[in-house]
Parts: C-alpha cells; structure tokens; sequence
C-alpha cells in the first residue's frame, strides 16, 4: 500500500499561520462592514458566505487538513457532507408541510 | 494490578527484552509511532465530526425558527451588542493563532515557546469567557433570560429601550413579541454550549501548561498538543458562524 508515504509529517511555518491570522483578521472586519450595509437578502448570504471562508482558512491551514492524508481530508469533507444532508433533509420536510398554523 | 506491583514490574521487564526498541510513548498494539500518530488523529476528526452534528442541531432549529417567527427574532437580535461580538471574534481569532503557534514550537521542539503560546491560548480563552459573562449578565438585568422572570418590555414597547429604540424597532404584538424567548433560548444554548466547550479547553490547557513545562510535548511526541489543537480551532469555527448568525445577520430588518 502507498500509504506510507503520506506519513511525511507536513509542519507549517509561522509565516503561512500569520497570514492566515491577517485573513480571518481581515474577514471579521469586512463581514462587520458589510452587516452596516443594506444589502436586503443579500446581508445574510453575505455573512455566511464570510464565515464560510473564514472557516475555510481555519479548516485548510490552522487545522492542517491542506497538508495531511488524504484519510483526514476525506473526514473533514464527509464532516461538511454530514451536515449538509441534515441541515436539506430537515428542510425538505419543513418546506414541503403544512405547518402554517403557529 | 495495583496490589501487585512487583509482578507487573517483573512482566515488564521480561517483554522489555523480547522486543524491539521504539520510544516510551508508542503504545505496543501499534507498528510504528506514524501509525500512532495517524490513527489518534483520524479518532480525534471523528470525535469532531460528532460534535458538528451536535452543533448541526442546533443550527438547523435555529434556521427553521428564525424563518418561523421572524420579526422575534429580528428583535432578539437587535438585543446583542455587535461590539462585544466583534471583540469575542477578535479574541478568539486569536487564540486560535497562538494555538497554531503552539503546535509549530511543539513540532519543531521549542519548549519555551510552547509555554508561552499556551498561555497566551489559556489567558485568550479566558478574556473571551469575560467578555461572554458581561453579555449574560446584560440579559440576566433586563431579564432576558428564559424562564420565569422573562420580560417581553423590549419588544411590546421598544420606546422603553435604547437597544432596541437605536435600530427603531417597531412594536410586536404579544403572540409574537413571546417568540423572542425562542430566540434567547437558543442563543444561550448555543453560546452556553459554545463556552462550555471553551471552559472545557481551558482546562485541557491548564494541565498541558503544566506537561509542557516538564518538557512532555518537545521531544518529538506532539500528538496530544495537535490534537488539542483541532479541538480549539474548532470550536473557533463554531464561534465565526455563531458570531455571523446571531449578532450580524438581522441588523438591517
């Protein structure tokens, strides 16, 4: 098995870590701004798609997964996968029913 | 096992002989201290993946009411100060930066540096817990807190409120205006689980500030510092979607 080549420990410099705390630094600020803005339904989509970056930068760089195997990136993905299924599921029943009458 | 110690010590002794050298933390059902390694950490995102579907709960109700009784919610929002929320996120930010730093001294066996980083993580974690109990205990005085003692005065009458007079909030009928405990209810589930899993890392870095002194986690054994680390970085990126859905998103309605 070529797994054993993925053991190569990857250890991330302190620069890439100071960037990535200038990015999300940056991306608090701008998702403030942007929540001042009257952006209609976009102010939400705008705030989320922020956070999803941010989250993104922290998932990619602070937790490693851009240079780990390809077991944990498979992990993280399903994670993201896991939630989307429970979050449209749920949805999908809400959506689709009745429930007017609150 | 504890009452015979010098039998425990005898059998050690003898596998200590059959087998082949490999450092004191590799544990003798695994081949290699790589595959330790990889497989505590492939435990430690599953452990992660169940907490995203613990949070993902949360999340999902806190989606589907918003949209339910949204004027409450509006409403409930407006009650959040953005400039604490933005220092939280600030601080947060962060400490996950100078966890980062940790696992770098960690991995590249720099001991002081180590500590230092995990202080500078606990001391952060901390400002962020003292800026959330200022915010509790707005919401404690203006009762706001679900339960017996909830007051629907902000939002029947928001004349009577500078919060919710500066965003010039409109007042809410009774059977609306009662929703807004809905939305405090799930604000302090989900910031009370949140500093919860907080308090929790606080004390995990409490007790490897303590190893880290004694050199546990540089010489070459950074297992335990890694995986911590995920856990943190990852209740930081509950805490940058909790910071958007609660404080930013409904300030304009």
């Amino acid at each position: 098995m070529s797994e054993q080549t993925e053991h190569t420990h990857h250890i991330v410099s302190p620069k890439i870590y100071v960037v990535i705390l200038l990015c999300l630094l940056a991306g608090t600020a701008a998702t403030v701004w942007a929540s001042f803005l009257e952006l209609g339904i976009w102010n939400p989509i705008v705030a989320l798609a922020i956070a999803t970056g941010k989250a993104m930068l922290v998932v990619l760089f602070f937790m490693g997964v851009k240079y780990s195997s390809k077991l944990t990136k498979l992990t993280a993905i399903s994670g993201i996968f896991v939630f989307m299924a429970l979050i449209g599921m749920t949805l999908a029943d809400y959506m689709t029913r009745a429930w007017g009458r609150w | 096992m504890s009452d015979s110690p010098a039998i425990a010590h005898g059998a050690l002794a003898e596998a200590g002989d059959s087998h082949e050298e490999h450092p004191a933390y590799q544990r003798h059902h695994f081949n290699s201290v790589e595959q330790q390694a990889d497989t505590t950490n492939f435990a430690m995102w599953l452990f992660l993946l169940t907490e995203v579907m613990f949070f993902g709960g949360l999340f999902t109700a806190y989606h589907i009411y918003r949209n339910w009784y949204y004027p409450a919610f509006v409403a409930g929002s407006h009650q959040l100060d953005v400039f604490w929320g933005t220092l939280n996120t600030v601080t947060l930010i962060a400490s996950s930066f100078t966890m980062a730093m940790g696992v770098w001294c960690a991995e590249t066996r720099r001991k002081n540096g180590l500590v230092v980083s995990l202080v500078l993580t606990f001391l952060l974690g901390t400002v962020f817990l003292g800026i959330k109990s200022i915010e509790y205990h707005e919401k404690w005085e203006k009762h706001h807190v679900p339960g017996f003692h909830y007051s629907l005065q902000s939002f029947i009458n928001p004349a009577s409120d500078p919060a919710a007079a500066a965003y010039g909030d409109k007042p809410l009928a009774l059977d609306m205006a009662r929703h807004t405990e809905l939305y405090f209810f799930l604000y302090f589930a989900m910031t009370g689980m949140h500093a919860l899993h907080m308090i929790i890392g606080i004390g995990i870095l409490g007790f490897m500030i303590f190893r880290a002194r004694a050199g546990a986690y540089t010489s070459g054994h950074v297992t335990f510092v890694e995986n911590f680390g995920l856990y943190w970085h990852f209740v930081d990126i509950i805490w940058i979607y909790l910071f958007a859905l609660l404080y930013l998103i409904s300030r304009h309605q």
